[in-house]
């Protein structure tokens, strides 16, 4: 029910709106409205954990089509807003939108995930003990109800997208070998290759380049300069120099909420991102 | 949220019976046919046809036995499909069994008819008690058809509901064990009581007919021997196919990483509610087929020790191998008699030593260690 109103055009946004351009607009659920393109709409959400405010009225809004970067000290809650986003954990208030109609806070973590959102984790997810072939299997876009997984069987054409998946994320020659004993940049690789294989509309990136190498990190900055466009991401990094590369619209959190946004180079010169973040 | 508009997943139209067909390989079939061959051909010969004082006769123990063992077999490889594919460890396996072997018993019961001590349509242990007629729960017990839908209905009805609400309360881990520990341990309070309608703690003995056969002859001890054996091959094929299957992989990746699996749009409720049900299934015919051939059961099938031996099979034979069950539910058992036999006191010393060294020493058990070595000839002779 999901595709019609979240088809994305091409040619939409290289990320960069004014910053606000899109708050103030009233989201009527239920009604389809692609006048501003927006992918997914965090409103006012809140997390506390114990008391201990993790998000603090949080409001954020992506693009369709947009790659956009999220950067914050430790503790700043980025993953805390990607639980959100995908069901983990539930707000305490506030409501996150993906596309126009459908609230995210209602839905189980299966139901977002087939609504079109993939998620990488913060340390690598993936299935040790089942081979990296096996990995991208399950992870392919497809029913995944039981009685279909007891019935279903790979066809040339779903052979065809694995190989191609797994030439993009360099792992053509480990096919057959356990998950469990790559490199720990190569599990980075075959999660996101799993993403890419449950074609998501919009893919959340945590901390995708944390323990790779300088030249895997290129390469993976290029893949998602690629998917940009087609896809919506929203990546979680340190990395500056990552980040400077893939070059979109970046958002600073701290203590829950936003405190800036804009380019990279406008954000290293304000005072309050230096001071909280940059700085240090 | 429905998923429908998939165009990628293809279903394969073969018959299932062709698919199950499928999915054994050259060497599954030869053991198959070799097995089919010793359960069907060979024993039944050598207990039937061999006069008693030959030495190739097999005795009415060894019967008796092989039948025990191949019923716990079955429940060995059902509680390796919870445990070892999908890694919920369940300690409460005792109770289908059990709930497998009451209902078939029940049948068992109706078919002493008048023989009983006090010659009565009743049970003896319901006369003992004053009861002047069944109660509603023991209506149409008396038919063989209806005792073999209870029990592949009500224990499967149970660890169904059960496991709704255990998954869906996405309990896990070690408090999923001790709940089925706990609701094992309930269930046997329950069927202590002579009110409970099921003989208390004696529970069911003394059978007498299965289908107006006597109980004890050669010819229907050879039979429930070969539908044990008949039963844990079908398992067997079945469990086979279920993990060559992707259902299978999915199990194994929510071993791995259920969180992932969800996130992939998967539900693990529905895969661990299915396993879990179908092992219950296949423990609730394990205990039917087991009753008969001990001519008893009672609530001490629900202790804790029951359950816990359950696990130490799968242990020692193998988790998370087809085969390794069968193996370690026939190792530690032929332990067992022989324990039982000799020196009695010190089995459960032998059982616990059993289950520590494997744990740290063996923890793919004997399937493992096979492996291991044949992987240590292979790279000296490469
Ligand atoms: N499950 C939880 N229980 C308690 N506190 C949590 C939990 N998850 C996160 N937190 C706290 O919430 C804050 C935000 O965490 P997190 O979102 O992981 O930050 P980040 O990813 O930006 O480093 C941290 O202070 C963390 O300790
Ligand atoms: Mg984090």
């Amino acid at each position: 029910m999901s595709d019609t109103q979240l088809t994305l055009d091409p040619e939409v946004g290289d990320g960069y709106g004014g910053p606000g351009e899109v708050f103030g607009h009233t989201l009527r659920p239920g009604e389809l409205d692609l006048s501003h393109k927006v992918i997914l709409y965090l409103e006012d959400i809140t997390v506390s954990f114990d008391g201990f405010k993790a998000l603090n009225k949080l409001s954020l809004t992506i693009d369709a089509g947009e790659l956009r970067c999220i950067i914050g000290p430790n503790g700043a809650g980025k993953t805390t807003m990607m639980d959100v986003i995908t069901g983990k954990t539930r707000p305490d208030s506030g409501r996150v939108f993906f596309g126009q109609t459908l609230d995210l806070t209602q839905m189980t973590e299966p139901e977002i995930a087939n609504a079109g959102i993939g998620r990488k984790f913060q340390t690598p997810t993936i299935f040790d003990r089942l081979s990296v072939f096996e990995n991208l299997e399950l992870a392919m876009k497809a029913d995944k109800r039981v009685r279909s997984t007891l019935r279903a069987r790979i066809d040339s054409e779903q052979q065809d997208r694995i190989a191609e998946t797994l030439d993009l994320i360099r792992l053509g020659d480990q096919a057959h070998r356990l998950a469990g004993l790559l490199s720990h940049g190569q599990k980075q690789w075959l999660e996101i290759g799993m993403l890419l294989m449950q074609e998501p509309k919009l893919l959340l990136l945590d901390e995708p380049v944390a323990g790779m190498t300088d030249d895997e990190t290129e390469r993976t900055a290029e893949l998602f300069l690629s998917l940009a466009g087609r896809h919506s991401l929203v990546v979680v990094e340190h990395d500056m120099a990552f980040i400077r590369q893939l070059g979109g619209k970046v958002t600073v959190l701290h203590e829950g909420s936003v405190l800036a946004e804009g380019s990279l180079d406008m954000l290293q010169n304000d005072p309050r991102v230096i001071e909280v973040y940059l700085g240090r | 949220m429905e998923v429908c508009d998939v165009k990628t997943t293809t279903f394969s139209r073969t018959p299932f019976v062709f698919r199950i067909a499928q999915s054994l390989d050259r060497r599954a079939w030869i053991a198959l046919v070799v097995a089919a061959l010793v359960a069907f051909v060979l024993i039944p010969l050598l207990h039937l046809a061999i006069p008693a004082d030959s030495i190739f006769h097999l005795s009415d123990y060894f019967i008796t036995l092989g039948g025990k063992i191949l019923c716990y077999a079955i429940v060995a490889v059902a509680l390796d499909l919870i445990w070892g594919f999908a890694g919920i460890l369940s300690l409460g396996h005792g109770l289908f069994f059990a709930l497998g072997g009451y209902a078939f018993g029940m049948y068992l019961m109706r078919q002493i008819g008048r023989d009983g001590s006090y010659q009565s349509d009743l049970p003896d242990f319901m006369v003992f008690l004053g009861w002047k007629e069944l109660p509603w729960y023991w209506y149409g017990s008396d038919s063989f058809l209806w005792s073999v839908l209870l029990v592949l209905v009500v224990p499967t009805l149970v660890a169904f509901v059960f496991g709704f609400f255990a998954f869906r309360s996405r309990i896990n881990g070690v408090y999923f064990t001790i709940i089925t520990q706990a609701l094992t341990f309930a269930a046997m309070l329950l069927f202590f009581r002579n009110e409970t309608g099921f003989g208390g703690n004696n529970g069911f003995t003394d059978f007498k007919r299965i289908l107006g056969f006597s109980i004890t002859s050669p010819e229907t001890r050879v039979v429930l021997f070969a539908l044990s054996a008949l039963a844990l091959m079908l398992t067997l094929v079945f469990v086979n196919y279920l993990m060559k299957s992707k259902f299978g992989r999915v199990l194994v990746a929510i071993r791995d990483a259920e969180s992932r699996v969800m996130f992939l749009g998967y539900n693990p409720l529905w895969y661990k509610l299915s396993v879990w049900t179908l092992s219950a299934m296949l423990c609730a015919i394990a205990g039917a087929l087991y009753v008969p051939q001990v001519g008893i059961i009672n609530p001490s099938e629900m202790s804790a020790a029951n359950s816990i031996e359950m696990a130490v099979w799968v242990a020692v034979g193998g988790r998370g191998t087809i085969i390794g069950p069968v193996i370690g539910a026939g190792i530690v058992n032929l332990a067992k008699s022989w324990f039982t036999m000799s020196f009695p006191q010190y089995w459960l010393f032998f059982l616990g030593t059993l289950f520590i060294v494997i744990t740290l020493f063996l923890p793919d058990g004997l399937v493992g260690l096979w492996n291991r070595l044949r992987r240590m000839r292979g790279g000296e002779s490469a």
